[in-house]
């Protein structure tokens, strides 16, 4: 325990594991009545290392404190060594979880894999937290749910957040997004039927589904019927269906299509109902999907709990990204408490070999993949085509809206924690098919489109 | 078989004859050919048995949710964590929730009920708004109950409140509306107090309608259940129908749907008996 002595003591020796005791049941019950409470306890670590630092031979120290004594020592260091700061930043996480038994709603779709396979596969428990993850019909059901504090934190389309604080579709509510879950890994996916129309310019009057009106699927198809020509309010038409009815309703020839979170294209697929036209990596390499959100309140009022939930996350993130892992997630998460499919659709999803519904075995490693950081430019591109199809009115001060609810800073700090690589910017152009946004001119970059509901 | 026997035993044998026609007609008409395969082993692999046929996948056979039903009802009170619950919990849940708001509509629908029967001026007050409440389908009232009250499974209960408490309302209204006038003024000359008027000539006179109206409520509040469930999700048979839904099991959906109707006659009959014990002969 010599980790948390006090090193501002002449008397006591640093360099031994615990040199005042003779045995260690003495050590422990002498311990055990002068127990300091985890916060004491971190910031004579941060003490320790800053004396360490300092008088890299213990004799020294002991020498010098016993020569000026210990208060002075203390004044003397804080004069150059900023140590209350110091103990205050270190024992910022390390407090205890305020909250430790929580809800957290999720759809049951492969985007929410990282926050699903925490639960099985022991992040959750491992960071100290009781958490139960709770399916949950729809996106507006899971926006209502989170609202009225019967879920502490869900699982979002990246752009409910912003929706969200924007009051978009719903009371104004500060909300925060502090990871991303997945990029890629949705499809638009057309019924059998329609095997032959690959050109979208054959689309006009089909009938297609998204998740949800504030969701990348809805912006991401229209984009991408626009492109081709299509007007999407006019040349077609778009309905929001939860996912998990999208396969139902495409064999009921309801629909001739839907851009739509996987499993559902997969199963689409192995139902023999439906095929894969083409994965959306392909229109947008890296394009962010679902969300982990919680509101400010949470994040504010809990704010140990909330690190610990979001480290839990940004583990089983980590874990995720390998493609060797794959697999045993597939069947942590396949079963009916989570996803409630086959283990071969779910296992089609996260390894990227699967059947495309046209007869072809296709090989797309990074079909789906897992990158917590929230870009702030992500929200900003979601914030113009917002605008674009007329749900945004008005102006919006883009960057300042992205910086609040995208916490790219939490983001950063704990995938560092985890082992991951965060980038030093919080903001980067991309390409949207061939056509490169630049987050600093999203008003341009708006502008430029020939089909756009702006008034 | 003899005239007596034929009476006894007759519709039973029929209802089963139906059954077993049912069944013989889904079971031909399910029948699953084993067509050739369309691709090859890797893809087949991939995909399930009926899309390698290039089909799509088939409506399950009788044989299958039989065996589907049968794994359900071996093991109704599984938990195995938030999600997925045996099929016994679930009904557990969702009659729980049916009688919470069915009691509560009870509450209010029969003393309002007596009020409005009893006054034709307080009748005629109220009727507007019954009119127009009476029709708005319980679903419609979900948005609005999560919105304001915050809470899902209070709303799935007020839910059900608002569906129950119209037929009660209206039948304890017509019911206590409708007592014989010569019972009434039998009473009258008797000089017989309001609240022992209104307990012991008109509640036992009206007890009939009542109980009709709340065996009414008691069929749609269970109807409601189901596909409010379905819409907030949780726990409950509609939430079961939902996840099953959700994977696309047929064989699953059906021995839901089998449960739902199972546990909607039991408590429609169980209305029914109250009825007989409050009818009395002229």
């Amino acid at each position: 325990m010599s980790m948390f002595k006090d090193p501002f003591n002449p008397e006591v020796k640093l360099g031994c594991a615990c040199g005042r005791h003779r045995d260690q049941a003495t050590h422990d019950a002498e311990l055990g009545s002068r127990r300091l409470d985890t916060e004491a306890l971190s910031s004579r670590a941060v003490d320790q290392a800053v004396m360490r630092a300092l008088f890299p031979c213990d004799g020294e120290r002991r020498r010098f404190l016993k020569a000026v004594g210990a208060n002075t020592a203390l004044a003397a260091i804080a004069q150059f060594f900023p140590l209350a700061a110091a103990r205050e930043a270190f024992a910022q996480g390390r407090g205890p979880i305020e909250k430790p038994n929580l809800k957290v709603g999720f759809i049951p779709i492969t985007c929410a894999t990282p926050i699903i396979m925490s639960q099985p596969m022991g992040y959750f428990g491992r960071a100290g937290l009781n958490v139960d993850v709770v399916k949950t019909a729809g996106w507006a059901v899971i926006r209502d749910k989170t609202l009225n504090k019967e879920y502490d934190a869900a699982h979002m389309l990246s752009p409910m957040p912003l929706a969200i604080t924007l009051g978009v579709g719903s009371r104004p509510i500060p909300y925060t997004m502090p990871a991303v879950e997945n990029i890629n890994g949705q499809a638009i996916t057309l019924a059998v039927k329609h095997k032959d129309k690959r050109d979208p310019k054959q689309w006009k009057g089909f009938k297609f589904a998204v998740p949800f009106d504030y969701s990348m699927h809805n912006y991401l198809l229209r984009y991408y019927v626009a492109e081709h020509g299509l007007d999407p309010d006019k040349d077609i038409q778009i309905r929001a269906v939860p996912p998990p009815e999208m396969v139902a309703n495409l064999r009921a020839d309801n629909i001739d299509g839907f851009l739509a979170p996987d499993p559902v294209n997969q199963r689409a697929v192995y139902d023999g109902v439906g095929y894969i036209h083409t994965l959306t990596k392909d229109i947008w390499e890296g394009h962010p999907c679902c969300a982990f959100a919680a509101s400010k309140e949470f994040v504010t009022q809990y704010p140990n709990t909330y690190r610990a939930l979001l480290k839990a996350i940004m583990e089983a993130t980590a874990f995720a990204t390998r493609p060797e892992n794959r697999k045993q997630i597939a069947e942590a998460i396949a079963p009916a408490n989570y996803l409630n499919q086959p283990v071969t659709v779910v296992e089609q999803v996260l390894t990227g070999t699967f059947a495309d519904g046209l007869g072809n075995v296709r090989k797309v490693p990074d079909r789906i993949d897992f990158d917590p950081f929230p870009w702030h430019s992500f929200a900003i591109w979601i914030l113009t085509q917002m605008k674009r199809w007329g749900q945004l009115k008005g102006d919006v001060d883009y960057a300042k809206v992205a910086r609040e609810v995208f916490l790219a800073t939490d983001a950063a700090r704990l995938m560092k924690e985890v082992g991951l690589k965060p980038p030093a910017v919080t903001s980067k152009k991309f390409a949207v098919m061939g056509k490169e946004f630049d987050p600093s001119k999203p008003d341009a970059y708006l502008a430029s489109f020939a089909i756009k509901r702006t008034a | 078989m003899s005239v007596k026997g034929l009476q006894y035993w007759g519709a039973p044998l029929l209802s089963l004859a139906i059954l077993l026609v049912f069944l013989g007609i889904w079971h031909a008409s399910t029948r699953q050919e084993s067509g050739a395969r369309v691709v090859d082993a890797e893809y087949a692999k991939l995909v399930g048995a009926e899309a390698a046929t290039g089909k799509k996948s088939a409506f399950p056979t009788p044989a299958e949710v039989g065996a589907k039903l049968w794994g359900h009802l071996a093991d109704p009170f599984y938990d195995k964590g938030p999600n997925d619950k045996g099929i016994g919990i679930q009904l557990a849940y969702s009659i729980a929730r049916v009688l919470t708001g069915y009691l509560l509509a009870a509450l209010v629908a029969v003393p309002l009920g007596f009020l409005i029967g009893m006054s034709p001026l307080v009748y005629r007050a109220f009727d507007p708004f019954i009119q127009v409440l009476k029709p708005i389908s319980p679903l419609a009232w979900m948005p609005l109950a999560l919105f304001t009250l915050q809470d899902s499974s209070v709303s799935a209960v007020f839910v059900i409140f608002i569906c129950s408490i119209w037929p009660m309302l209206i039948n304890t209204a017509f019911g206590v509306a409708s007592v014989r006038r010569e019972w009434l003024n039998v009473a009258r000359t008797l000089e017989v107090g309001p609240v022992r008027k209104a307990l012991r000539v008109i509640l036992p006179a009206a007890a009939p309608t009542i109980m009709t109206g709340m065996r009414i409520s008691i069929g749609i509040a269970w109807l409601v259940i189901v596909a409010a469930e379905m819409l907030v999700g949780g726990t409950g048979i509609g939430y079961f129908v939902w996840n099953e839904w959700n994977n696309l099991s047929i064989a699953n959906i059906l021995s839901g749907i089998l449960a739902i109707g199972l546990v909607g006659m039991v408590l429609d009959q169980v209305l029914a008996r109250l009825t007989i014990l409050v009818t009395f002969p002229e």
